[in-house]
Order: structure tokens, then C-alpha cells, then sequence
């Protein structure tokens, strides 16, 4: 394979006022993977450069960065779809940038804690009476929900988390529907306090670019649709049946 | 300044919470209904309606089967329904085009007025064309 | 995104920001252009999803026009009819139609994501429920254009 030119932004705050591009030229080998050449480029070329990276397999969901415009994990993108080069890697946007490649993501992790994403039961069992047990259809309910790895490519593909910052966004309501889906879970209205407001689920749009880049097909775009209707369907009922909970 | 950092710059939430929590899933079915019968309705109406006729593809109908359409009840009552679908449709998807599309967050209550303002009114008036025609 | 030459202008630099105080971090924040839409492919394409509402609006108004000249007799009806045909309102009205297909087909493509349909216990999938749709909508169209046509003939 030739020398592959990465284009990288860069950003340190004692140094620079604004964000540069530093490129590296890097001797790709066959199948390395975007994360692979920033790991040659770490060891290398030049330690300064910082960038988050765990597992290399998808499933740690913290290497995920801008390539080429589009938010992706790095460990799961060949150099080789991304040729021909400059290959631009830049930070995810929507979180502020902390330094190079990093980007604070505080925000997201307060939105993840206000959706309760956890079990809730109004009475519980004790553990000698045994465990929840669900059907297999009850587990496809909302399997697909749980495959999220919460690496946030979802938040950087949405304009709407750009522009209004204090939506929740897509991992978090998808995550939301996660549990409400559950057959053990008992917390939906908790939830809806949340959910049911502007910076819930209607600050969507449904432009569906967070479905697009979902590495897992969590779809969050659609889980936010379906929390819409069900939204819509409570509102309902509560016009018709005005004494019952909404 | 707290030194917890507050996703990208932008505008922070201005949006009376609870006024909105209440008014959205009525106008989100509006528009979603208007949007399921514009898409199944519309494209079919237009294009025999103002391309194949005017065109000449389909022979042009009499005024007198027209009107004697136009006024049976069962099409007055399809198309004063469908027309409010349809301004409530565009008003939502609009208001929320301008609010996104061109971050015109600090107008948000204009714009909200205006757009289902100007749907509620054309409802009112499609209404009585419909119901007095003939 | 924002393009790479706007960032070039800003050589690395080896002065330190004046700005900066240690221990204390200093984001930054991109900022977002006011047309976000104009050079993302899929996002101007929702921005022209977004605006076939306006084509929606047009076409209510415009049926509302006509029934008024229905109403007003036949002389008005025919103004209209003859207002129809002109060239130009039949190349626009082309123009609409066209849109109202796009509104149609992106409209129907992203149903089956907002709708989640069982039968029993099971869910339908969602490319049954799209068929669906789209068999609605062709059963809908012939039962609209067969109406109007017999009206016609
Ligand atoms: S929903 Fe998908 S894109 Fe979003 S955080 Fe989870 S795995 Fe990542």
C-alpha cells in the first residue's frame, strides 16, 4: 500500500487559540484499520497526539471520531475505504473539544443518568422467589435497544443536538425505550417526565443520520418515532378518559 | 461559570417545558395525519386533476358533474378534512423548518403563531367554502 | 463540516494562547454554520423533504381555488380550466407533482420506523408494514384517479 497522508486536527489549549491540521504521512499496511494508522502515528511519529481508543473491536465505543466528515468508530473503518487521502480526521462534533482528537462528553453522560436507564419496579420480588423471566418475544422487544455501546456517533451525526444543545438525544432515548420496552420494567412514566418534553423527543426532526451511523443498528431513530406515537397514544387516552394518568 | 462543559455553543433551553408538554402530541398527530393523507391523496389528485386534464391525457369534466361532486356530502365532508390536515401538516413541518433551518430559536412563539395561526385560519375558511359552495 | 482551508489560516503556532490557564481547560467549541444544510448531501435532503410541506400547503389551497370556481358557475370553472392549461402553471404544476411524489415516497419510507404493528405477540416486520403502505397508497391513487376520470367521462 502507499504512504496514506492523514490530515489531523489538532488542538492544544496552552498553545493555540484556535484548532490546526497537522498531517502525517503514515506507510499503511493491508487492512489496517483508521485506528491503526493514529496508533503508528502515536508511537512513531509524534506522542503528542491525543486520542481516546480501548478495545480495537468495536464494543468499548470510545474511539469514535470524524472521518472524512462522517462520524465513525476508528477501529471498525479501513484506511482503504477512506483512500484516496488526505484522509481528515477530526474530532466528533457536538462535544467540546478538550484537547486534539478528545472531546468532553460530561453532557452526555448527565443525559444517559436523567433517563433512569436502569430497571425500575414499583414492588419487588426477593431473590428465593426467583428470577423475572421473559419469553424470547419479549426479549426482541427491546434487544435491539441494548446493543448500544454509547459511542455517541449518533450525537455527532445530529444537527438538532448541535443546535439545541439540552435535547437528549438519540442514545439516551433509545437507551430510555430500552427499558420501557422491557417486560421486567416498570418505569415508564418516571421516564416521561423526561422524555415528553420539547427537549425530549420533539426537538427531533426525524432527519435519521443517527440511525445511518449507528455502528450497532440500534436505530435511535426509530425508537424516538416509537416513543412519539406511544406519547401520542397516552395523550389520547388521556383526553378520553380525562380521571386516568396520563 | 460552573466548569462542566455544555455540549456545542448554541442557545440554551428557553422552552416553557410543561405549556409544551401538553400541546405537542396534538400538533405532532395533526401533522402526521396530514402527512399520511397528503402522501397517499395528493399525488394522484395533482396529477389528474392540474397536469392530465390541462394537459388534455383525460377528457376535462363538465362543470355540472364538477359541482354535482363538489357538493355531495360525503365529498365536502373528505375534503374540508383532508384540506385541515393538510395546512396543519405544513404548519408544523414549516414552523420547524424555519426553527432548525435557519436557528431562529429566539422567534420560536412567532413563528409557532404565525404558522398554525395561518393554518387555523385557512381551516375556518376552507370550511365554509366547502360547506356553502353549490 | 467545516472546510479544511478555514482552519489553514491558523499556521501551528509555537507562541502559547495568552488565553490559557493552566489547570483550567479552555473547549473549543465549533461553531455552526447558519445554512448547516448546503454541502451535506443527506442533510439537504432533509431540509427538501422538510420543504415539500410548502407544496402540501400550495396544493390545498390551490383544490380550494378551484372549488371556488366551481361554485362561482360555469364560466369562472372554465377561466380556471383555461388558466390550468397554460404553459407555464402546466410546467410548475409538473414541477409540484413531482415534489408531491418525493414527499410521498420519503413520507412512506419512513413509516414503518414510527410504526410497530403485531399480530399476537409478534411483531410485524417492518418491510411488511412498508409493502403495506405502499399498496395503500396505490389502491388510494387508482380509487382517486378512477373517481375523477368517471366524473370526467
Ligand atoms: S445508539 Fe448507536 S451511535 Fe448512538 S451511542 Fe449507541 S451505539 Fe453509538
Amino acid at each position: 500500500m502507499e504512504p496514506v497522508t492523514l490530515k489531523v486536527l489538532r488542538y492544544r489549549p496552552e498553545e493555540e487559540v484556535e484548532p490546526t491540521y497537522q498531517e502525517y504521512e503514515v506507510p499503511c499496511q493491508d487492512n489496517w484499520m483508521v485506528l491503526d494508522a493514529l496508533n503508528h502515528v502515536k508511537e512513531r511519529l509524534d506522542g503528542t497526539l491525543s486520542y481516546r481508543w480501548a478495545c480495537r473491536m468495536g464494543v468499548c465505543g470510545s474511539c469514535g471520531m470524524t472521518v472524512n466528515g462522517t462520524p465513525v468508530l476508528t477501529c471498525a473503518t479501513y484506511v482503504e475505504d477512506v483512500l484516496p487521502g488526505p484522509v481528515v480526521v477530526e474530532p466528533l462534533r457536538g462535544f467540546p473539544v478538550i484537547r486534539d482528537l478528545v472531546g468532553d462528553i460530561t453532557d452526555f453522560m448527565e443525559k444517559l443518568g436523567r433517563v433512569k436507564p436502569w430497571l425500575i419496579r414499583d414492588e419487588k420480588k426477593s431473590p428465593d422467589e426467583g428470577e423475572y423471566l421473559q419469553t424470547p418475544e419479549e426479549v426482541a422487544d427491546y434487544k435491539q435497544y441494548s446493543m448500544c455501546i454509547n459511542c455517541m456517533l449518533c450525537y455527532a451525526a445530529c444537527p438538532i443536538y448541535e443546535l439545541e444543545p439540552d435535547f437528549i438525544g438519540p442514545a439516551a432515548i433509545a437507551l430510555a425505550q430500552r427499558y420501557n420496552l422491557d417486560s421486567r420494567d416498570q418505569g415508564e412514566e418516571e421516564r416521561m417526565d423526561v422524555l415528553s418534553q420539547h427537549d425530549g423527543v420533539w426537538a427531533c426532526t426525524f432527519i435519521g443520520e443517527c440511525s445511518v451511523v449507528c455502528p450497532k443498528n440500534v436505530d435511535p431513530a426509530g425508537a424516538i418515532q416509537r416513543y412519539k406515537v406511544s406519547a401520542t397514544v397516552d395523550w389520547v387516552r388521556s383526553v378520553l378518559m380525562p380521571g386516568r394518568k396520563p | 461559570m460552573s466548569p462542566v462543559a455544555k455540549g456545542a455553543g448554541g442557545r440554551q433551553g428557553t422552552e416553557p417545558e410543561r405549556v409544551t408538554r401538553s400541546r405537542e402530541p396534538l400538533l405532532w398527530s395533526l401533522f402526521s395525519a396530514g402527512g399520511m393523507a397528503s402522501a397517499l391523496v395528493l399525488p394522484a389528485l395533482a396529477g389528474v386533476l392540474w397536469v392530465a386534464v390541462p394537459a388534455g391525457w383525460v377528457a376535462a369534466p363538465e362543470h355540472g358533474a364538477m359541482l354535482a361532486v363538489a357538493a355531495h356530502p360525503l365529498t365536502r365532508a373528505a375534503v374540508s378534512l383532508l384540506l385541515i390536515l393538510f395546512f396543519f401538516h405544513w404548519a408544523h413541518r414549516f414552523r420547524y423548518t424555519l426553527y432548525d433551518g435557519l436557528q431562529l430559536y429566539h422567534l420560536n412563539l412567532l413563528i409557532a403563531v404565525a404558522t398554525y395561526g395561518i393554518a387555523s385560519a385557512l381551516s375556518a375558511l376552507a370550511l365554509w367554502i366547502v360547506w356553502t359552495l353549490g | 463540516m467545516k472546510g479544511a482551508s478555514e482552519w489553514d489560516r491558523h499556521a501551528p503556532s509555537s507562541a502559547p494562547n495568552p488565553r490559557h490557564t493552566r489547570y483550567h481547560p479552555r473547549w473549543h467549541r465549533e461553531r455552526i454554520p447558519i445554512f448547516w444544510w448546503v454541502g451535506h448531501r443527506r442533510y439537504t435532503l432533509f431540509i427538501l423533504r422538510e420543504l415539500t410541506a410548502v407544496l402540501v400547503l400550495y396544493s390545498g389551497l390551490l383544490l380550494l381555488a378551484q372549488l371556488v370556481a366551481i361554485g362561482r358557475g360555469p364560466e369562472s370553472y372554465q377561466a380556471f380550466q383555461g388558466w390550468l392549461a397554460e404553459p407555464w402553471v402546466l410546467a410548475l404544476h409538473t414541477f409540484v407533482l413531482l415534489g408531491l411524489i418525493f414527499h410521498t415516497v420519503t413520507w412512506l419510507n419512513l413509516a414503518p420506523k414510527a410504526l410497530v404493528l403485531r399480530v399476537g405477540k409478534i411483531r410485524v416486520p417492518p418491510r411488511a408494514v412498508l409493502v403495506g403502505h405502499y399498496l395503500a397508497w396505490i389502491a388510494v391513487s387508482a380509487l382517486v384517479a378512477g373517481a375523477l376520470v368517471w366524473v370526467a367521462g
